[in-house]
């Protein structure tokens, strides 16, 4: 989706203000602390996936999604996932009392116990698929111009450019499947632009920029 | 920011505990998990591990050629596996490349070896530019790089994890990897600086 989450080349948003490194702290409030906790929980409930928890975030109005902090749009993604299913309703969140129901995620609950092997295991997403790459490294590639209303990891500023193969990473789970609850694998690909070819007259240097694409993202340029 | 507990809670506060105790009441979060997953990540996961694959690798050219080959199987020997470091790539500065690691759509990075990510790296303005003007956003980190080094931006747009090599710094020939890892920041193995010098040790 065209949303307020792809940023690459947008203007007008300021210096970028880093606070030293030896000073920044993980969390400035304890409430982030929270929201990335109950955000990192809640996927064990296993009723929603990487890319669905993404694209729950990017599903906001731009306007918002840019004016809310980082774990603001977390908490955001979170309270859209747990209403879309039905895990929690705006009367309890309002009210604070849970209506008692039947749940039979109590067995996909992560406990204290199990959070530092589910940490180290973490969940791949490289997959073994049929047909072979369509692409080497070396051969040139036009990026498709597509605006799919859906989850998409191709940024808009790669659209529509020629780039050129560097990697083959195998096949992964595609995102824009995976966020309609698809698992299905495709050939992901290190692609390799020129400024130039990003950014035309605007490229004040000369510069490489290596993007991450899908198969289908690609077409023989 | 308001770390003042005498002050009243913020909204965001507010709003977080309702869904906290909530979530907690029906029984789909386990509060120790909570406590667990945000120790993990942060006293315990953080760039330190990083330093130590850099260090290793400056001082271990096997250790170095197996990075670039299998970074993922590299780097879990020393331990660090897991979440969002699943599918690990190390990339390589030299006197003719350098590095630099974002992600624009997002806040994709390498938690195996970084820990998880600080606010400028996740922020608007640092994901808008630096694939657009990466020499103006590294002078905003105070980072030149010569006019002759090309300058390569990693878009982390897949769940391809990179970790940037910095350059070891020159007169560091007989320091142990322990004394190396010291000179590795954190913002070196993103690549908007490099790595510190001895005097800045």
């Amino acid at each position: 989706m065209n949303g307020g989450h792809d940023l690459g080349g947008m203007h007008g948003l300021g210096c970028i203000n880093p606070e030293p490194e030896h000073s920044e702290k993980v969390f400035h409030h304890e409430w982030e602390q929270s929201v990335f906790g109950l955000t990192l929980a809640s996927a064990f409930l296993r009723q929603w996936n990487l890319d669905q928890s993404r694209h729950a975030r990017e599903r906001q109005h731009p306007a918002d999604y840019l004016r809310n902090s980082y774990y603001e749009n977390w908490y955001q993604g979170l309270l859209k996932l747990l209403f879309e299913k039905e895990l929690i309703t705006q009367a309890e969140l309002d009210s604070g009392k849970a209506v008692p129901a039947e749940t039979q995620l109590t067995s996909n609950v992560l406990k204290a116990a199990a959070v530092k092997a589910a940490m180290l295991k973490g969940g791949p997403v490289n997959m073994e698929i049929k047909h072979p790459p369509l692409y080497k490294r070396g051969d040139r590639v036009h990026i498709l111009n597509i605006n799919p209303e859906g989850h998409t990891r191709l940024p808009r500023y790669a659209r529509g450019k020629f780039g050129t193969v560097d990697i083959h990473h195998g096949a992964h789970v595609f995102p824009d499947s995976n966020a309609l609850g698809i698992r299905e694998g495709q050939h992901l690909y290190g692609v390799i632009f020129t400024s130039d070819e990003l950014w035309g007259l605007e490229a004040k240097t000369n510069f490489k920029v290596s993007i991450d694409l899908w198969e289908p993202y690609l077409e023989t340029a | 920011m308001n770390d003042n507990h005498t002050s009243p809670p913020s909204e965001m506060e507010l709003k977080v505990k309702a869904l906290e105790s909530l979530l907690v009441e029906k029984g789909l979060v386990d509060p120790a998990a909570l406590d667990e997953l945000i120790d993990t990540y942060e006293n315990r996961v953080g760039p330190k591990n990083g330093a130590k694959v850099v260090a290793r690798a400056w001082t271990d050219p096997q250790f170095k050629a197996w990075l670039h080959e299998d970074a993922t199987a590299a780097i879990a020997s020393m331990g660090f596996t897991g979440r969002q470091g699943e599918h690990m790539k190390i990339v390589e500065n030299t006197n003719v490349i350098h590095n630099l690691v974002v992600c624009t759509l997002c806040s994709c990075y390498p938690w195996t070896v970084l820990g998880l990510p600080p606010v400028w790296y996740k922020s608007a303005p640092y994901r808008a530019r630096a694939v657009m003007a990466p020499r103006e956003v590294l002078k905003e980190f105070g980072t030149e790089i010569g006019k002759d080094v090309e300058i390569k931006v990693w878009d982390s747009t897949s769940e391809m994890r990179y970790l940037v090599l910095p350059e070891r710094p020159a007169d560091t020939k007989d320091w142990s990897e322990q004394k190396l890892s010291a000179l590795v920041s954190r913002n070196s193995m993103i690549g908007v600086e490099k790595a510190r010098l001895p005097e800045e040790s």
